[in-house]
């Protein structure tokens, strides 16, 4: 029903693939994606939370940053201690701190302090690549988050995008372990967010991180894109595994309580607000050498104007974004993503409040078609997660 | 049951169908609608003895994936409201032209259905848009 201009969208790897098995594809930051297959969004979500689910998020950036031949420190730590150190300046996370062979959720800031975008940060496993920084970025922003980064990087510093010639997928869900270790020996051994290179058949190999966004165990894998189709043909033989379009994904992880960039996070929010402080470790807080850090670590002193939290609406109806959210009479804040949660059998929101307002349980009311509804600050996330720590 | 077998049934542009009965309107979303839509998972009803003009926002009806609103084909008052929506909105997928209808309207002006599409033409329409 999406109306929108369809000309000059791009194709992913599996663009043939998708069609074979009935995807509906509509276009999503320039990409012309699944948005569900034949089963529909609530039969996925559902599939993926008690088996396996597999998502094209090829749309997305993975890219390495890594020293130009004959640039940069001798030795892989000295090497990604200064990638890590350049990163850093934008990233209020410890960077430099990360072992080989683990990634780690965090934000790159504007000059401001507010969160330009939400990502993974990653140190390779082995041998040279070691010396690299592996990011994940968001697909809507890529352009922009690679220019930020690119620029803070330096000259001597070059920038391999893998979203050109690789592509992304996810495989989520309590059987992904049993199914990829079928495929790719070794990764039911892996940690959440553990990040490691894999062979597999006649290909480059294959790059896995025990990661995901939908609160579900499970790995992101990153495979060159003319073994793409194969491999995720391979995942698709097993009874157990399902494609699932982006429609599930969302509301997956909107019961997980995890951020959608461009809804729940944007250039509006720093990260305290967003109830992302918990990536801005302690050594960070104490250098206070990030981007807007006067302003966050005033909130994180004094506590937000406002705060991220859980809403559920205490009748049927689903709040979307945009949705305001009312309490005595004076509107406190505003629905940044809302939806049905199948797993949960009811609606759920995340958004906004004033902070004295954010406590689980407190009483506000959405206003759904101009009339005031019931609803409570929840705590997220709305469906436990389960990695495996 | 609603027949929609007879030449009673008309259709709007907005994928509303309407099928008369003497001066009483039964209306719903149609199978197209109800297939794009995906999982209906609320419908919102308008309370009855409401009057709406033609293309008015009547009801809305939420799935997973988002709200749409449903407009009013033709001018008149709510004469009843189908409440076995309200616990079981899944209806409108597993039967959109039947079991899912949303209102009956009491026809204020009978005229007005002239300006609907017969199955023919809504079928031309749908395939037009798909």
């Amino acid at each position: 029903m999406a109306e929108a201009d369809n000309d000059n969208l791009k194709r992913t790897a599996l663009y043939e693939l998708h069609t074979a098995l009935g995807a509906k594809l509509v276009p999503f930051a320039g990409y012309d994606m699944p948005v569900q297959y034949e089963d529909g969004v609530k039969a996925e979500h559902l599939w993926t939370r008690a088996h396996a689910g597999l998502f094209d998020v090829a749309h997305m950036g993975p890219a390495s940053f890594r020293f130009k031949p004959g640039c940069g420190p001798d030795g892989v730590d000295e090497r990604f201690a200064e990638l890590a150190r350049r990163a850093e300046t934008v990233i209020p996370s410890a960077i430099a701190t990360l072992k080989p062979g683990r990634v780690r959720y965090t934000v790159l800031l504007t000059d401001e302090g507010t969160i330009a975008d939400d990502m993974f940060v990653g140190r390779p496993a082995h041998g040279p690549r070691q010396g690299d920084l592996y990011v994940v970025v968001n697909a809507g922003v890529k352009e922009a988050d690679f220019a930020r980064l690119s620029a803070v990087m330096g000259e001597d510093v070059e920038l391999e995008r893998y979203d050109h010639g690789a592509t992304l997928m996810a495989l989520q869900g309590p059987e992904a372990e049993a199914v990829l270790e079928g495929i790719l020996p070794g990764v039911a051994a892996m940690k959440f967010m553990d990040f490691s290179p894999f062979p597999w058949g006649e290909s480059q190999g294959v790059i896995v991180s025990r990661s995901g966004y939908t609160g579900e165990d499970g790995y992101e894998i990153l495979v060159w894109n003319d073994h793409a189709s194969a491999f995720a043909a391979e995942l698709l033989k097993d009874a157990r595994v399902k494609p699932i379009g982006l429609g599930a994904r969302d509301s997956l992880r909107l019961e997980a309580g995890l951020c959608l960039y461009g809804h729940d996070l944007d250039e509006m929010r720093d990260p305290v607000e967003a109830g992302l402080s918990w990536v801005i470790q302690k050594s960070r807080r104490e250098r206070a050498d990030f981007p807007g850090a006067e302003r966050i670590l005033a909130a994180l002193e004094n506590g937000p104007a406002e705060l991220r939290v859980g809403i559920r609406p205490l009748e049927r109806a689903p709040a979307r974004e945009g949705t305001e959210i009312f309490a005595g009479g004076e509107q406190v804040g505003i629905v940044t993503s809302g939806g049905f949660g199948p797993s949960v059998d009811g609606p759920i929101a995340m958004g906004y409040v004033r902070a004295d307002l954010a406590a689980p349980g407190t009483p506000v009311e959405l206003m759904v078609r101009g009339k005031a509804r019931p609803a409570e600050i929840a705590p997220l996330p709305f469906v436990e997660h389960n990695y495996k720590r | 049951m609603t027949d929609l077998t007879q030449q009673t049934t008309y259709f709007t542009e907005d994928h509303e169908w309407v099928t008369v009965h003497g001066d009483l309107a039964t209306v719903g979303i149609t199978r197209f609608a109800a297939e794009s839509l995906g999982d209906v998972v609320f419908v919102e009803l308008p309370e009855v003895g409401k009057a709406f003009k033609a293309g008015d926002e009547m009801a809305a009806v939420e799935s997973v994936k988002a709200a749409s609103d449903v407009y009013a084909p033709i001018t008149g008052e709510i004469a009843e409201a189908n409440e076995a929506l309200v616990d079981a909105p899944e209806t409108v997928n597993e039967a959109p032209e039947a079991g899912g209808w949303f209102v009956k309207i009491k026809l204020a002006d009978a005229d007005e259905l002239s300006k609907l599409m017969d199955k023919a033409t809504y079928d031309a329409f749908c395939a037009n848009e798909a």
